[in-house]
């Protein structure tokens, strides 16, 4: 066969993609596992650090967040349209429950209504932490996402047992300008979110992040710094709690547990 | 100096990928914000240059000259997954910072530029080698832009704060400026011209 007859090419051809093919799959399906696991510890200790059960930048083995994560938090699903606690095994597998891609899959998402966050879709079902104290919740987390300058940040906000003074806010997954709306991740900046107010007294949404720095936490309870050089980040970081706070996110729910915790 | 020694050394300087060819300038702009993250990817595309040129040297007296090109697009591909996917199993966190860039290599165009103008024409070891002294010479530029750029436009080095911000109760204002993108296209420039000056037989004839 001539090297350049078709014949040869599509034989060729046929044969470099079997090989890459090959090549490419070894390492996918052996390291898969280890890649779902780091996805998920890396998930995991960012909800013990805005929990306040880990530091930031402290360095945890694996197991130690595993440990952490099994002592002190209890993972729950939410039902976003009822604004309530789902009930045990609605959602089966809770810890495995992806719900980025629930959010995709039409049977268990609905579409959102505008919205300033962007957020397309809304799953049935939210995965929420509960921090325990001495056996009692002391603390919520709930994933909040939105889209940003450049791309969608995913990432939590942590709420005291009143369950409207802020713990903390953190951020997982974004792709915004290192040093400008990259400054999310800033330890500094996320320390002031601390014991600022999410609601107002009649439970709306309130906290907003504004241009130029805000007062103390006892003055300025609805206001953080904005972030300076990435306007749009900041804004994108507002529009977000606004959305996943209200109505359409978790609002009804979190009133319900405001009740519920109180007695 | 050895043909070995000359394909590992030359494109440190004499012919470096960036500043002379001007090729691979994409990812130069985009990940040295950070050293760290500028380390990692020129790693990654130091082991996909230098394994990809073998590969395609191996099969180079078997490809079909009219796939040649799609032929090595395929094996650089696959070199890259490979790369991505043990990030992500085993530096997970910069695999996060690096994000799209790692994928990106495939179109990186030194990469593609020593399998077509090289390994097509030469044996695997020292195409082999060829493709890690180019990898090379593009992380010594990226590395160099690292530098300044993490230095003036956050203060710091390694993540290590150097010149402490002003954001952080220190006395350093952090040029924003140099988070951006314009300002890699600046220092290579600077880059180019030092050299250029220094070898003036770099310079191009008008």
């Amino acid at each position: 066969m001539r090297r350049d007859s078709a014949l040869y090419t599509v034989v060729f051809a046929a044969g470099v993609c079997v090989v890459c093919s090959a090549l490419v799959c070894a390492p996918t399906v052996l390291l898969r596992q280890r890649q779902a696991l780091n996805k998920q510890l890396d998930k995991q200790q960012k909800v013990l650090i805005v929990a306040g059960l880990a530091a930031e930048g402290e360095r945890l083995s694996g197991p130690e967040v595993q440990r952490r994560f099994e002592q002190g938090i209890v993972v729950r699903a939410v039902d976003l349209e009822k604004g309530e606690f789902a009930p045990d095994g609605a959602v089966p597998d809770l810890l495995g429950y992806d719900q980025r891609r629930a959010a995709a899959d039409p049977r268990l998402s609905v579409a959102a209504p505008p919205n300033r966050a962007r957020v397309q879709r809304l799953p049935r079902y939210a995965t929420v932490y509960v921090v325990m104290q001495d056996g009692a919740p002391a603390k919520i987390v709930i994933p909040i996402h939105g889209k940003g300058l450049w791309s969608t940040l995913f990432g939590f906000l942590a709420l005291e047992r009143d369950v409207r003074t802020v713990e903390g806010i953190i951020f997982y997954e974004h792709g915004e300008t290192p040093g400008l709306g990259g400054e999310v991740d800033n330890p500094r900046w996320k320390a002031r979110w601390q014991g600022r107010l999410a609601f107002d007294d009649r439970g709306e949404p309130k906290i907003q992040v504004i241009r130029g720095p805000a007062g103390p936490p006892a003055d300025d309870p609805y206001h953080v710094d904005g972030l300076s050089g990435a306007t749009i980040t900041s804004q994108a970081v507002s529009h977000m709690l606004t959305f996943w706070l209200g109505e359409h996110g978790f609002g009804p729910f979190l009133t319900r547990l405001r009740e519920e915790w109180r007695g | 100096m050895s043909a070995t020694r000359k394909a590992l050394f030359d494109p440190l300087i004499s012919n470096n990928p960036i500043m002379l060819q001007v090729l691979g300038i994409c990812s130069a702009l985009a990940v040295t914000t950070k050293m760290k993250t500028a380390l990692v990817m020129s790693l990654a595309l130091t082991l996909v240059t230098g394994f990809s040129s073998c590969f395609v040297s191996l099969v180079r007296n078997w490809i079909p000259h009219s796939i040649r090109i799609i032929v090595q697009m395929t094996i650089i591909s696959s070199m890259v997954i490979v790369v991505d996917q043990f990030l992500k199993a085993y530096l997970f966190e910069i695999s996060k910072q690096l994000s799209v860039f790692v994928g990106l290599i495939i179109t990186n165009c030194i990469v593609m530029g020593r399998a077509e103008g090289f390994a097509m024409t030469h044996r695997p070891l020292i195409s082999f080698v060829d493709g890690i002294g180019n990898g090379l010479g593009y992380s010594l530029v990226l590395m160099t832009v690292a530098v300044v750029r993490e230095l003036t436009g956050s203060g710091k080095l390694f993540g290590v704060t150097i010149l402490r911000p002003v954001t952080e109760g220190g006395w350093y204002q952090p040029n924003a400026l140099m988070l951006l993108s314009p300002a890699a296209f600046f220092l290579i420039g600077s880059m180019i011209w030092a050299v250029r000056t220094w070898r003036p037989e770099q310079q191009e004839q008008s």
